[in-house]
């Protein structure tokens, strides 16, 4: 039997870490890199006697996902406490949600290549981070920094819908670029602001789902991928060999790109959850949803559409500018400059020109140096004819480099600006003819290959400033051809 | 002066007719006197607590004094008090300074009060009889070879025997009505969400409530409006209007019928067997007495009353394992001085800094929450607590507040029922139901029984109905001395 007659099957459960500015049960701050324990106080480090109060910011986040998504929003959900015990643990237990959380169902759209796909999700839920142990640098000891404990997560969980790692992948970045679309999360992966637990298991099509195992926090896309693709090798390996997957968590080394047994379901944890008294249930009316709705930003699969109906660009194109939240904001921003008759050469640059660049400089769409009035004004002047294509990228270029603050500029300093004038073409063609006698025989005794030298000799003889085909149209007219 | 009342004792500060030093330095002397006897308080810091009395002079001085400036009131070592050792009663946090007030000390610190020191009280608020402290049990004024009752038994004690004028107690399941039952005082459970939690010791936060113990209901008036109002640190704690819980002792009655109009109510389930017949006796002479003040009485019936300990004894330990989890030798409190690992960490630790009883609710608690086993106990025992506020809520359509003993026994020996616990639970049989269903409960002197033990007659009262029990009370002690009887020390 071979590896394609196995169906993968994965389901995400993601953490994202809302940007609310103090915690999720008290007012320390949130800020990341402070020194250690300087961002817990007397509630996050679990001291006698103090209770949790819930940071309203973080319901509004879970709230603003719930309408993003198209989920429920509980109108009544419940926090409750998941017991163990463990050092950056504070209380003993992590306030989380369990019977009741605050969004149910919803689905993201996923593009895998061409193939667009609706991937269900189970729910999301409000919960604490716990803090962090740090093994290092303590001489054989185990610090424990607080900072974390306390900050607000959204633990998002897909459906086990995702079918390879490819796809599992294009779901965690439509996720994360959907959370900073709506303003919930920074997205910052380094950070640990966005880190996704990766269920997966095989089964035979049709058959009912296989044992899976759980793979904890993955805080890169190419990590997750990895992990998952040997995941799955491990499982076929095991299956095609007549054993059987045992139900385990494990965890991805990257440094030997492999994934170990962390521990078996044997040592599974009973955790005890039961609602916590100190925390009163969570009510959200519908005038508080209505409330945040009104803040919500238009959402890229709204966006996308519009784009291809309001301005004609292809499917492709409209999906590509709204795939984060910047680009449709940088496209969106050159285009109240530019005109709207301008988006498509507009989508072409940023999605060519400027996204190359961006590329090859490792930068963000956010520190671009070229603005997206400065874009305007490029597209304009060539739209208007001012400039070619060629001088267009020149133009580009200056505006990059920080040669000048808008293409007119720099047209003028450089003087750039492409001939048109038809008497001045002509004299500069007269006497492109008058140097190149022999490729005028050439052209005429049927060598059109003689015309082209003559092209590109009046071209740099106005230094690229002319329209190519104009130089074309009035060559042949003076060769008589 | 020391038997004097808060009130009383407020009008001469006032006058600077005393100062707070002085009247605190004569509590102190006493404390120091009697204390060794009596065990009452955990932490005394005589410096710490003049500091608070000379402040409390200064602000009397400047005529900027309330009702409580300058006078010295003792808190149950479960409240945080910045710089004071708060121990909760356990060798866990024996070596625990607390760096926050809790709201209740804020509360009556901001009015005032000088905190005379911290009580001894049953480890964790777990008992009902004040043994299963760490610090020792705490003996009863009355008669030390006798219980104090628990789990607040160092601030009864200490209020009885005149070592404080007042004090702050907590209540999970009567730990402030029946050692004041037992030690012949006033005390009050308000109801859940008047009094903040916030930096009282968790043991079971949906029960637990901080409350005032004091000599008559008038002082317990005069501390519960300091206690008592909203605090956006809990979120249980519940925004109302500040009430003045003693307008109704200043409002004017017929001096001879004070509560015609009046309805008490008599649960069956309160005069059925298992109550002492001096406890009834003492009981059955205070509702006559009542009867005689005005008071129309009817029989009500809570039949799901019964179920009360057992539902208790679910929940409050389930809460109360979850709550204790955070005392784990890693941040604060003791930690074992040798272990092998963590896990050997945590085992050692909490071994040795928990007492048997706390132990055993943790245990309880942590089996009843397991997988496979939290429907059948907890989701069950959250059911029946539904039903038990339930009859209560039927039988306030029927009567204004409701009356019986407090506990079924005057104050037992040291010892009597340490080697039994169920038999110790039994003690809290009539006021469980209270907390399991969030109302106000009192408990007031009303007599003696054998070996001269005070009885206490409890009082429930109907949701946020504080003023009008502390007023029946008041009007009950108006016309009785038990509560001005003090103990021979």
């Amino acid at each position: 039997m071979s590896a394609s007659n196995w169906e993968v099957v994965i389901g995400l459960e993601t953490h994202a870490q809302l940007s609310t500015v103090s915690k999720i049960f008290s007012g320390a701050a949130t800020a990341f890199g402070a020194a250690p324990n300087t961002q817990a106080c007397a509630v996050d480090i679990a001291l006698p006697g103090v209770l949790p109060v819930l940071n309203r910011g973080a319901v509004e986040r879970a709230i603003r996902f719930g309408l993003a998504v198209g989920g429920r929003i509980a109108p009544r959900s419940v926090f409750a406490r998941k017991n163990y015990f463990y050092p950056d643990l504070p209380k003993g237990y992590q306030i989380s949600q369990y019977e009741l959380p605050v969004v149910g169902g919803g689905s993201v759209s996923v593009r895998v290549g061409d193939e667009e796909r609706t991937i269900r999700l189970t729910r999301a839920h409000l919960e604490e981070d716990a803090g962090k142990s740090l093994h290092e640098d303590f001489h054989g000891r185990t610090g424990i920094d607080l900072n974390r404990a306390g900050t607000p997560l959204l633990e998002i969980v897909s459906e086990p819908e995702l079918r390879s790692a490819a796809e599992a992948v294009a779901y965690a970045r439509t996720l994360h670029a959907l959370v900073r679309w709506i303003d919930i999360c920074d997205g910052n992966l380094q950070e640990g602001s966005f880190r996704c637990d990766a269920n997966v298991s095989l089964r035979r099509p049709g058959a009912p789902l296989g044992t899976r195992c759980e793979i904890k926090n993955l805080n890169s896309f190419r990590f997750l991928e990895r992990a998952i693709e040997f995941e799955v090798r491990r499982q076929i390996d095991i299956l095609e060999d007549g054993g059987s997957i045992v139900q385990e968590t494990r965890l991805y080394d990257p440094d030997r790109d492999e994934t170990r047994s962390m521990r078996s379901k044997e040592d599974a944890q009973d955790y005890r959850y039961f609602p916590d008294p100190d925390l009163l249930p969570l009510d959200i009316d519908a005038g508080w949803i209505d409330a945040v709705r009104t803040t919500m930003p238009e959402l890229p699969g709204a966006m996308r559409l519009r784009f291809q109906e309001q301005y004609g660009l292809s499917a492709y194109d409209a999906a590509t500018l709204t795939a984060q939240r910047e680009i449709a904001r940088f496209f969106q921003d050159t285009l109240d400059c530019a005109g709207a008759e301008l988006a498509k050469p507009v989508a072409n640059w940023i999605l060519g020109e400027v996204s190359a660049r961006l590329n090859r400089e490792e930068l963000d769409l956010s520190r671009a140096p070229v603005a997206p009035a400065q874009l305007a004004g490029l597209v304009r002047r060539i739209a208007d004819g001012t400039l070619s294509n060629a001088l267009g990228k020149k133009v580009f270029d200056a505006l990059w480099n920080g040669k000048g603050a808008t293409a007119d500029e720099i047209i003028e300093r450089q003087a750039l600006k492409q001939i048109t004038d038809e008497s001045a073409l002509e004299r500069i063609i007269d006497e492109v003819l008058a140097a190149n006698q022999k490729s005028v025989e050439e052209f005429r005794a049927g060598k059109e290959k003689a015309f082209n030298a003559l092209v590109g000799q009046a071209m740099k003889a106005t230094r690229g400033k002319a329209n190519p085909q104009q130089i074309n149209d009035l060559l042949r007219r003076r060769l008589g051809s | 002066m020391i038997n004097e009342s808060l009130v009383q004792l407020g009008g001469r500060l006032r006058t600077r007719e005393v100062s707070s030093v002085e009247l605190t330095t004569a509590f102190l002397e006493r404390i120091a006197r009697l204390n060794p006897v009596l065990n009452a308080f955990i932490t005394v810091d005589r410096e710490r607590t003049l500091a608070q009395a000379r402040e409390a002079d200064a602000r009397l001085g400047r005529g900027e004094g309330g009702p409580l400036t300058g006078i010295p009131v003792a808190h149950k070592d479960i409240f945080c008090a910045r710089g004071w050792r708060t121990t909760c009663g356990s060798r866990m946090l024996s070596n625990f300074v607390s760096p926050y007030d809790a709201h209740v000390v804020e509360r009556l610190a901001g009015a005032g009060a000088v905190c005379l020191g911290k009580t001894n009280m049953d480890e964790f608020a777990m008992g009902s009889s004040n043994e299963t402290s760490h610090f020792g049990p705490v003996k009863n004024p009355w008669n030390t070879a006798m219980v104090s009752g628990g789990s607040s038994g160092g601030s009864a004690a200490a209020v009885a025997a005149r070592l404080a004028p007042g004090a702050t107690g907590t209540d999970t399941g009567g730990s402030i009505r029946q050692p004041a039952a037992l030690c012949g005082l006033t005390g009050l459970k308000p109801t859940y969400g008047v009094v903040s939690r916030y930096g009282m010791i968790a043991f079971a936060s949906s029960l637990d409530q901080g409350g005032p113990m004091a000599r008559s209901a008038q002082d317990c008036a005069l501390l519960l409006n300091s206690m008592s109002g909203f605090d956006p640190r809990d979120s249980t704690s519940l925004e109302r209007p500040a009430e003045d819980y003693s307008r109704g002792v200043d409002a004017a009655r017929d001096p001879d019928r004070p509560l015609v109009g009046l309805t008490v109510g008599l649960p069956k389930e309160f005069f059925g067997p298992g109550m002492d017949a001096d406890v009834a006796a003492a009981v059955e002479a205070a509702i006559a007495e009542v009867r005689r003040l005005g008071a129309q009485t009817v029989d009500i019936g809570l039949p799901n009353m019964e179920l009360s300990i057992p539902v208790y004894y679910v929940l409050a330990p389930a809460e109360a394992s979850s709550n204790l989890s955070r005392f784990d030798g890693v941040r604060y409190g003791h930690r074992s001085a040798q272990f092998d690992d963590l896990m050997d960490m945590y085992c050692r630790t909490r071994a040795e800094g928990f007492g048997d009883e706390v132990k055993r609710r943790i245990l309880i608690g942590t089996y009843v929450l397991s997988h496979g086993y939290y429907d059948a106990y907890y989701l069950q025992a959250q059911k029946l607590r539904r039903l038990i506020a339930q009859d209560f809520v039927a039988a306030f359509r029927h009567c204004d507040v409701i009356m019986g003993p407090t506990s079924p026994t005057v104050a037992f020996a040291l010892g009597a029922r340490s080697a039994d616990p169920v038999q110790m639970y039994l003690s809290d049989i009539y006021t469980i139901a209270v907390n399991l269903a969030g109302l106000p409960g009192m408990s007031i002197p009303c007599g003696f029984g054998g070996h001269g033990l005070p009885v206490g007659l409890q009082i429930i009262g109907n949701y946020f109905d504080e003023a009008r029990m502390i007023e029946v009370a008041h009007r009950y002690q108006q016309v009785t001395d038990w509560h001005l009887r003090a103990p021979a020390l």
